[in-house]
């Protein structure tokens, strides 16, 4: 271990401790973290990652411990401290002004005096230059709400770039980017490592920690479990010390019984009012007892398809058919009308759609169900009912702390992700659509997700699963339909298809 | 909307203190700047304090009147809660029970001599309710379709109420052979039962004031209003829209459609005024009733957190502000109803936009673990 700390620490941690009310987030961490270094750190959902990093960026204040910058005691009353001292944080959830532009996002903060003017001129060539030297590029005068997810994380990773950030703190920033993106970031990383800057990431993808960390931290349940170098460990190893028990993401599902359809889209279109074709001529069809993926670099129609499947926007041209209700533009739908038939849908966006921060988790539970027996009887909630079915998903789904009470954006974003996940399908559902199932979610909840699915799958359900990740759609999926540029460009068995050829149809379009 | 707020901008407060401590403390420091103002003006301000308090809860009389203010404040605050619940800024209260006015007494003119008090009594305040509910309908339509902003179009409903009330009142409604604008009285079966009376039936002796059974409205109005946000799907609905859009209609919830529902019910509350007012006390229409209380209730939802049991109590408040600052300058000319003007202003000052300054010191008294 000693080993391990020998280099100049950058930021030292001397006994961070920090309770929310009963529950104890960070115990006693000790930790280093190395200079010019870049270090991962790791564990479940709800181990305290993103509590410890908030401390060090000084959104939270530590109940006991001490921050070390650079070997001297500092106090982290707040952001504005931290970037004093050269600490920069992408968060794991977004930090923009939607109607900003980026260059106007960038700038938040940052101003450089009361007439904006010279500081835009500034900022522009600063924006082109760390474009540039990065490759992060990104138009600096569109509006962050047209951007999409993966180019606002771009943004994010830029602002704290623009403010000179020696230390850089990544939550889970990969968790929302293409493998491309992932990998032109990870040489982003790779070269402020070169220059000196200090990079701590913390992601649930231990392959990412192998390929770009150079040290590792394992956390569990609030405490330092493990340090180790990546080329002295593994994946697997990784893995077992988060979790503390063997991890098996193989799935070794059934072959699918492919029953009647349950969905099914003809020449489905979406044009926006600019006159853009999100969607272009969508054929598709899910039936019961199959898992259908859907591959794509995001940001290629995949969001408005859910959209328009579950009844969220109606179609341009073209026409759904969920379980006998043929949807189109003359005959649209709400998603209200959708659940009664039977499609259950996991938004991709959990904080934007899923869940609304301020409700306790309980009503969480409920959302989009809130007219449903046993929750609601003549329009009247039943609290106990609804606290009981909310305790019983969190019991089947292990969501953490089980607190029902608990304000629905004071659980981590794994555990946010859990809860939505299990709300949806505890409903049984005879269509169930998925965006992002595992974002942000802890291998061990990936494995608990992934079996989850099947079930519902073997049960009879027809699941449409869209993912940026590749991997999760070669292991869940038993057909899978490449999407790019609105249309769906081509089909795959599962078992005929692996990553390269999927991602060479991807880039090809 | 989406921009998520860092979790530690707020650090939690034990919930007592949030709604118990935090509000004293904001009124107490309220009242400091009042005494130190008074000794400006050169009155004594332990004195100024000692009328303000007699004069607003010393006699049954006065705790009847402040209670029949507080009825107003408490219909005006509810209703800007619920659509502020639902994310909508009302600040239409004013208008809205001006036209329930209207409703309520066009109710009691067409049938006083037809129907029987109770009856007659139901139908108006169905009625102020239902004009207040489609004063308020109007803007809530030209947002929800044509995406006119309802702080806007609601302002402007007051003048407009406030303009076709005065011409409805000279021109129709008034009283033949009248001088003054206002419509002829209603017959005495359209009186709400004065507090007094009801009292008195079951052997409880007051003195005469204002106050009457709207008050008992307003009270069970307020238990209504908890019920439905907080245990009906519809107000799960309204509530959701107003944290995250996005979720509401991810959950099926038709914007267009709760905006109108949140709306209506914003105004048929704010009608309740006029229940109060004109069925209470004026038992004939008149001008200008509403007199700034649809106003008030945005402060009143302000510091009562917009919760019902919040509102009621920031009612009481200004309900005691209005009748002890009325006695107050009664005698004390020199505390003009200006200044009682400016008392309740920093009030609202001190408990709407400053609610939060005493924040860190309760931190730090009531420790951070809890
Ligand atoms: N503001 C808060 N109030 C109450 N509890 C909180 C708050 N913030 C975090 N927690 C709790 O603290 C614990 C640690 O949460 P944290 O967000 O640090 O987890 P994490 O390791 O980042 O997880 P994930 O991988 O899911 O993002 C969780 O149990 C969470 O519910
Ligand atoms: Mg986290």
């Amino acid at each position: 271990m000693q080993s391990l700390t020998a280099a100049a620490a950058a930021i030292e941690l001397r006994g961070i401790d920090k309770s929310f009310g009963a529950v104890h987030a960070v115990r006693g961490v000790s930790l280093a973290i190395p200079r010019g270094s870049i270090t991962g750190i790791v564990g479940e959902n709800g181990a305290g990652k993103s509590t410890l990093m908030s401390i060090l960026y000084g959104l939270y204040r530590a109940d006991a411990g001490q921050i070390l910058i650079d070997d001297r005691p500092v106090d982290m009353a707040s952001p504005r401290d931290a970037i004093a001292h050269g600490i920069g944080m992408v968060h794991q959830h977004f930090m923009l002004v939607d109607t900003f532009t980026v260059l106007e996002n960038l700038m938040l903060g940052a101003e450089g005096g009361p007439l904006l003017a010279g500081g835009f001129a500034a900022a522009r060539a600063e924006l082109a230059r760390l474009g540039r030297e990065y490759g992060l590029s990104v138009d600096p005068d569109a509006r962050v709400a047209d951007l999409s997810v993966g180019e606002q994380q771009r943004v994010e990773i830029l602002k704290v770039l623009f403010r000179g950030a020696r230390m850089l703190i990544l939550d889970e920033p990969s968790a929302v980017l293409t493998p491309q993106e992932t990998d032109r970031l990870f040489e982003i990383l790779k070269s402020l490592r070169a220059r000196g800057v200090t990079v701590v990431l913390i992601t649930h993808k231990l392959r990412e920690i192998m390929a770009v960390a150079d040290r590792v931290i394992v956390m569990r349940q609030g405490a330092v479990v493990a340090e180790r170098l990546t080329v002295e460990t593994s994946t697997g190893e990784l893995a077992e010390l988060m979790v503390g028990r063997k991890i098996r993401l193989d799935l070794d599902k059934a072959p699918a019984e492919r029953g009647q359809t349950m969905l099914a889209a003809r020449g489905l279109s979406l044009v926006d009012r600019r006159g853009v074709r999100l969607l272009d001529g969508i054929d598709l069809e899910l039936r019961a007892g199959e898992i259908v993926g859907i591959a794509g670099v995001s940001g290629n129609g995949q969001t408005e398809l859910l959209q328009v499947l579950s009844g969220i926007r109606p179609p341009t041209a073209g026409q759904v058919e969920v379980c006998g209700r043929v949807i189109d533009p003359a005959r649209p739908i709400d998603p209200a009308e959708m659940r009664a038939l039977g499609l259950a849908h996991v938004p991709e966006d959990r904080l934007r759609q899923g869940l609304v921060a301020a409700f306790e988790a309980s009503e969480t539970s409920i959302l989009g169900y809130q007219d449903q027996p046993p929750y609601c009887r003549n329009h009247l909630l039943d609290a106990p009912a609804v606290g009981r079915h909310c305790a019983d998903l969190m019991q089947r789904f292990d969501v953490r702390p089980q607190t029902p009470g608990l304000r629905s954006s004071h659980f981590s974003g794994g555990n946010q992700q859990k809860l939505i996940l299990a709300r949806e399908m505890s409903r049984i559902p005879k269509v169930l659509l998925v965006g992002q199932p595992t974002r942000g979610v802890d291998i061990g909840a990936i494995e608990f997700i992934h079996r989850e699915l099947v079930k519902s799958r073997d049960a009879g359900c027809a699941i449409l699963v869209v993912s940026v990740e590749l991997e999760e759609i070669l292991s869940l999926a038993d057909r899978i339909l490449v999407m790019s540029g609105g249309r769906i460009i081509g089909e795959v068995a599962a078992d005929q298809a692996d990553e390269r050829a999927l991602g060479r149809m991807m880039a090809d379009a | 909307m989406s921009l998520v707020v860092p979790r530690s901008v707020r650090r939690p407060l034990p919930r007592w203190v949030e709604i118990g401590v935090l509000p004293l403390v904001n009124v107490a420091l309220a009242f400091l700047v009042v005494g130190i103002i008074a000794r400006i003006i050169g009155v004594d301000s332990f004195h100024a304090l000692k009328l303000l308090l007699v004069g607003a809860f010393g006699s049954s009389e006065s705790i009847g009147y402040t209670l029949y203010y507080a009825t107003n404040f408490i219909f005006t605050g509810l209703a800007v809660a619920v659509a502020f619940h639902a994310g909508l800024f009302n600040i239409g209260g004013e208008g809205q029970a001006y036209i329930g006015g209207l409703g309520c007494g066009l109710a009691v003119l067409a049938l006083d001599r037809y129907l029987p008090g109770p009856l007659l009594i139901l139908l108006a305040i169905l009625a102020a309710a239902a004009f207040g509910a489609a004063w308020a309908a109007v803007p809530a339509w030209m947002q929800a379709w044509r995406g006119s902003h309802i702080v806007i179009t609601t302002i402007m409903f007051n003048f407009v109420a406030s303009a076709l009330m005065v011409y409805l009142m000279v021109n129709v409604l008034i009283a033949p052979g009248s001088m003054t604008p206002q419509s002829r009285g209603f017959a005495d079966s359209a009186s709400l039962p004065s507090m007094q009376a009801v009292l008195k039936s079951i052997g409880i002796a007051v003195a005469p004031s204002a106050l009457n059974l709207a008050f008992v409205l307003a009270l069970l109005s307020s238990v209504a209003v908890w019920i439905f946000l907080w245990r009906t799907s519809w107000g799960y609905a309204l509530r959701t829209m107003g944290h995250n859009a996005e979720a509401a209609i991810y959950a099926g919830t038709s914007i267009r459609r709760m905006t109108m529902l949140a709306m209506c019910l914003s105004g048929a509350l704010a009608g309740g005024v006029a229940v109060n007012e004109l069925l209470g006390v004026h038992h004939r229409i008149v001008l200008d009733f509403p007199a700034g209380y649809g106003f008030a209730g945005i402060a009143v939802a302000l510091m009562g957190r917009s919760h019902p049991l919040g509102i009621v109590l920031a009612a009481l408040l200004f309900g005691a502000l209005q009748q002890g600052g009325a006695e107050l300058s009664f005698e004390i000319p020199a505390m003009t109803r200006e200044m009682v003007v400016v008392i309740q202003g920093l009030v609202i000052l001190f408990c709407g936009a400053l609610a939060h300054l005493p924040r860190p010191w309760l931190q730090a008294l009531f420790g951070r673990r809890g």
